[in-house]
Order: structure tokens, then C-alpha cells, then sequence
């Protein structure tokens, strides 16, 4: 019997991190209640990934394969789960907090007319309903909450739960199954696709150079250009950055832009307001360069260098050639 | 083309956010009030379809009657219409909050004209609940797409790129629609004098919405616990330089 049901988000690179974090978080409630962790996909699941998500403790495996997974329709890939959850009436249905899993559980609980509660950190059975931890503010505050539902739909917060595997594994039961959608649910499916012009991703960038009101200019960006050149990272920058037109959209760290988690973040000139911390907060180091030693991104880093960004680059790009050739 | 915006009225925390003693809210006292950034490109995307194509445009909120602010904010910058459904309950979850916004779509559209397009953000800033625009555009039975970045209207239909690791998803789909956007959509104006003077004395209708009991009820609100330690400075100006390129090397940059 399934007691918990996570969406799981399987690409040719393997089970998506934060499809691991996702799997982590609901084993954790499994425990307390009766029934096994499932996991549903939308399309095929490789060999490679069936393995990981049985290290991973999930005892059966559902992929939906047909039309649907051909492309992109989150109401159609959400109906498609819906139908699931009716056959297999998990107490808890999760999937990750990202953007595709937001989209497909909200279509999901909409359908179903249930609550949702989005970016937990934590779960468990209450009296009646569900008791729960989960984020505000991108992560700067948590929120404790009743959650006064049957069924937990839950999505969880990305960066929180470490994807850790099962203490012991069994076998991995794959149940494939031909879905036909309703052309209703296909109505905002994705048309086309266009891949970013090269460069190193934002998003899992190892390490990322990013600038903000200190960089003073969109031309000031090319020493951090340069140094995540030689670093082989990619350019964030600060709301600030975008506003002024200094910098694209896309390269927004922040709340409202792309959160990273890389292993080093440089904060050039960038003070730290809670919408820039959020986005950078999950980095596992950070260092602040910055004209300020009392900014509170000075204060919430690692390491600080107390300078003007514009003097500490180029030294420091100098010392990285110097070693490189070294 | 006849367009409806969805804000929320949030409170606008510099670096550090306050709760209050009893610890179920965020100190406001001394904070200003915003629309949530998502929302103010979804405002302005309104203004300059309306700009382009003519039609009408409104915006709506759930909140308290101070969140006529926010509405006007919209309206300096051009939003012709306003709609406050006006609750001085905090303890709207997102699926009661929807369920209102639909009943008032739907009791507008049949007062005055069916809507073409709906816009929303795609999470607050505050409570980040990701499912209002959705559960609204489920409901009125209308296709909706999320994390729009790009957006423009070709032939009556409605274009979208989200933006995704990879690059660039397009949707189109046809009118009436749903979209949740984000910033990044466009660069909102500043309101001019004369919108704002406008703005002030408009008239703002206000619904009084049914709440709708059940999902999340906030207990309490806390700082996540912190690992912090003191921060250890390298050095000051270009003599750092050393003892960086030595933490990269630690990190394994190099």
C-alpha cells in the first residue's frame, strides 16, 4: 500500500537533485505512518535513475509514457497524477519545490480542490491534519503551521533536506503505463524550445562572480566577467544591477530571480538587502568584497575583503593568470 | 483587448524582518508597504498591452482597506479600473484566497465584460505559495502558464516564454487566458504626477469575499536557526589578492 507519493523529475543527467531532496524529505514522514514511498514520472525512467531512486528507498515506481510526456503540459501532467492519487490514495503527495514541481502540484491540488502547502522543511501527522515548517521570504523566515487537510500536497523547499540515501534498499517496482491526455489539459503545452547561447549556467554554476550597486556601471561587470572566465563560473548580479539596466533579468540572483547553491559566491559591491540573500544563501561559501565592513552581507559571509571591488579585481585576476601559468 | 491584474500588498523589509512579540506576523511598524514585485511587471505589461491595443484594464487585490494603496500605486501607472476585495482577517490560506478571486472574476465578467487575459505573479514575496493564478485559472476553466518572462499578443493569441535552465520555453494559446509572470518581464514605470493625481481620487469598488475555512493555518513565525560564525576578513584592498586566490584553491576553483 502507498503511503506517500513523490513526483519525481528524471532528466538524461539522472533524477534531479532536487527530486533526491524531495524523495529525503518524504521517506523522513514514511516512516511514521503505514505504507510504502512510491514515486511517480512523467515519461521513462533509465536504468541508472530506477537504481538511485531504489537506493533512495522507493519501493514502486509508476512512469506514465505516452504523448504526454513528449512535451511540456503541466495541467495534462498534473491530471495525469490526479488520476493516481485516486487509485492509490497516498496520505502524503509530494514533489520537489521547483519550478516545474510548484507548477504540476498546484494544477494537481487545484484539481482536486485540496490545500497545498509549498517549500516545506518539515512534516509530520498532527491531530486531524498535519503539522509543518515551511519557508517564507525565499528562506529567511519559517513559518510553523496547522495544515488542516486530509492529504498533505506538499512541495519541498529545494537547498533544505540533504539528499541522503536509504539506510537499506529494496527492489524497485516499475509499473509503465500509456497515458492519453485530454486535449483540454494540452491547451498551454510547450511549443518550442531554445537552448541559452553557451556559457556557463547560473543555476549550477560552481562558482559565481556577481556585482551590484559598488559595480556603478554595465561596463564596471567585465572584471567580474574576466574572473569567472578564468574560473570557469558564471555573472550574478543584484536587483540593484537589473533595475539600473546594467545586467539582464536572467542574470538575477535574488528572490524574485535565479536562487544559486554554488560552492564559492563572490558578492562585489553588493550590500545585501533579505531579496539578495535569499537568492545566495544556499552557496556553501560566500565572500564579500565591499567598500563597507559593516554591509550585512559583510556580516552574514564567510570572508570579506574591505575594499573597492574595482581595486581588488584586478589584483586578484592578476594572482589567478600568475598561478594558472605557475 | 480587456486585461485584469492580481496584486498583493506586501510588506517592503530591507535586510533584517522583525516579527512582532506574539511572533504570528512581521513587525510592520516600521515598514512601508509594495506590490509584490512579480505583480508590478504584470501591472505594467497590462498598461502597455492596453497602450498598444486599447480595451480595458482593472486590477484586484485581497486585503485590508489599506491595501487601496497598493491599487492605487497600479492605477498611477495606468490601470484604469480598481477592485479591493476588501477582509481585515489575516488568515487567508492561498486556496481560500482563490476561490474569492474567482467568485469576483466571475461576478465582474458578468457586470461588465469577460476578460482576455488574467495576469497574476507567480509567488508572493511574503508567504511564496505558488498556486493562486493557478487554482484561479483551474477554476474558470481557462489555460494558464507559469514563470513568464516574455510576453506579447500575435493574431488575438497570447505568446509566453518561461525562462528555464536550458534557455527559453514559448507557449501560445488562445484567449481568454491566464498567465503567472515574473520579474524580469519588463522594467516598470515610475507613476507621473498626473497618474498619481488621478490614482487618488478614483473610485475603487469592494467586494466583500466569503472566507473559506481549512488548509494552512500559521501557528508562528521564527528566524531559521543560524550556523553563522564570525566572518573572517582576508585583508583590506588589492593586498588581499593572495589570500583569496588561496581560498579559491582551497574551494578547488584552481
Amino acid at each position: 500500500m502507498t503511503a506517500t507519493l513523490v513526483i519525481v523529475e528524471v532528466t538524461d543527467a539522472g533524477v534531479a537533485k532536487s527530486s533526491l531532496e524531495a524523495i529525503t524529505f518524504t521517506r523522513t514522514v514514511t516512516e511514521g505512518l503505514d505504507g510504502v514511498l512510491s514515486a511517480v514520472s512523467i515519461g521513462a525512467v533509465p536504468a541508472a535513475a530506477r537504481d538511485a531512486l531504489a537506493s533512495f528507498g522507493v519501493t514502486s515506481l509508476v512512469e506514465l509514457v505516452g504523448d504526454i510526456a513528449d512535451t511540456y503540459a503541466p495541467a495534462a501532467w498534473a491530471a495525469a497524477v490526479v488520476t493516481l492519487i485516486h487509485e492509490l490514495q497516498p496520505q502524503v503527495v509530494a514533489g520537489a519545490g521547483s519550478q516545474r514541481g510548484s507548477e504540476i502540484l498546484a494544477h494537481v491540488a487545484a484539481i482536486m480542490d485540496e490545500p497545498l502547502a509549498a517549500q516545506c522543511v518539515a512534516l509530520e501527522a498532527g491531530d486531524g491534519g498535519w503539522d509543518l515548517t515551511r519557508i517564507r521570504w525565499g528562506g529567511v523566515l519559517f513559518e510553523d503551521a496547522y495544515f488542516d487537510a486530509e492529504r498533505a500536497i506538499v512541495t519541498v523547499a529545494p537547498h533544505h533536506t540533504a539528499a541522503a540515501s536509504a539506510a537499506s534498499s529494496g527492489q524497485l517496482q516499475v509499473d509503465t503505463r500509456h497515458v492519453v491526455a485530454d486535449p483540454d489539459d494540452l491547451t498551454a503545452t510547450v511549443q518550442e524550445t531554445r537552448q541559452r547561447d553557451g556559457g556557463v549556467s547560473l543555476a549550477t554554476a560552481a562558482v559565481v562572480i556577481a556585482g551590484g550597486r559598488g559595480v556603478g556601471s554595465a561596463e564596471g561587470f567585465a572584471e567580474l566577467e574576466e574572473l569567472a572566465g578564468l574560473l570557469g563560473g558564471a555573472v550574478g548580479c543584484s536587483r540593484v544591477a537589473t533595475n539600473n539596466g546594467w545586467r539582464s533579468h536572467n542574470d538575477q540572483v535574488g528572490q524574485t530571480g535565479t536562487r544559486v547553491a554554488p560552492d564559492l559566491y563572490v558578492a562585489c559591491g553588493i550590500s545585501g538587502a533579505t531579496q539578495h540573500w535569499v537568492g545566495c544563501m544556499s552557496a556553501k561559501q560566500i565572500l564579500a568584497i565591499n567598500t563597507d565592513n559593516e554591509a550585512p552581507l559583510v556580516a552574514k559571509a564567510d570572508y570579506a575583503v574591505i575594499g573597492d571591488l574595482h581595486t581588488v579585481l584586478p589584483a586578484i585576476i592578476e594572482e589567478v593568470k600568475a598561478r594558472k601559468v605557475g | 483587448m480587456h486585461v485584469l491584474v492580481c496584486i498583493k500588498r506586501v510588506p517592503a523589509p530591507g535586510a533584517r524582518i522583525v516579527l512582532t512579540e506574539d511572533q504570528t506576523a512581521i513587525d510592520t511598524r516600521h515598514l512601508g508597504f509594495t506590490v509584490s514585485p512579480h505583480e508590478e511587471c504584470a501591472v505594467e505589461e497590462a498598461v502597455q498591452i492596453n497602450e498598444r491595443l486599447g480595451g480595458s484594464t482593472t486590477v484586484l487585490t485581497l486585503g485590508p482597506p489599506e491595501a487601496q494603496e497598493q491599487l492605487r500605486t497600479a492605477m498611477s501607472m495606468g490601470i484604469q479600473r480598481g477592485v479591493l476585495l476588501q477582509t481585515d482577517n489575516p488568515g487567508w490560506d492561498p486556496r481560500a484566497t482563490a476561490t474569492a478571486i474567482t467568485e469576483a472574476v466571475r461576478q465582474i465578467e458578468s457586470q461588465h465584460q469577460p476578460f482576455d487575459l488574467i495576469l497574476f505573479g507567480t509567488e508572493s514575496a511574503d508567504a511564496g505559495n505558488y498556486q493562486v493564478g493557478i487554482r484561479v485559472a483551474q477554476a474558470l476553466n481557462r489555460p494558464i502558464v507559469s514563470g513568464v518572462k516574455q510576453l506579447s499578443i500575435e493574431d488575438g493569441e497570447i505568446v509566453m516564454h518561461r525562462a528555464v535552465e536550458s534557455g527559453f520555453e514559448l507557449c501560445r494559446v488562445a484567449t481568454p487566458a491566464v498567465a503567472a509572470v515574473m520579474e524580469g518581464l519588463n522594467l516598470p514605470r515610475y507613476p507621473s504626477m498626473r497618474g498619481r493625481l488621478a490614482a487618488k481620487n478614483a473610485t475603487i469598488d469592494i467586494i466583500e469575499p466569503q472566507p473559506r475555512s481549512g488548509g494552512l493555518i500559521t501557528r508562528r513565525l521564527h528566524h531559521p536557526p543560524q550556523q553563522q560564525s564570525e566572518t573572517v576578513v582576508l585583508g583590506t584592498g588589492s593586498e588581499a589578492a593572495t589570500a583569496v586566490v588561496d581560498l579559491f584553491e582551497r574551494v578547488g576553483l584552481l
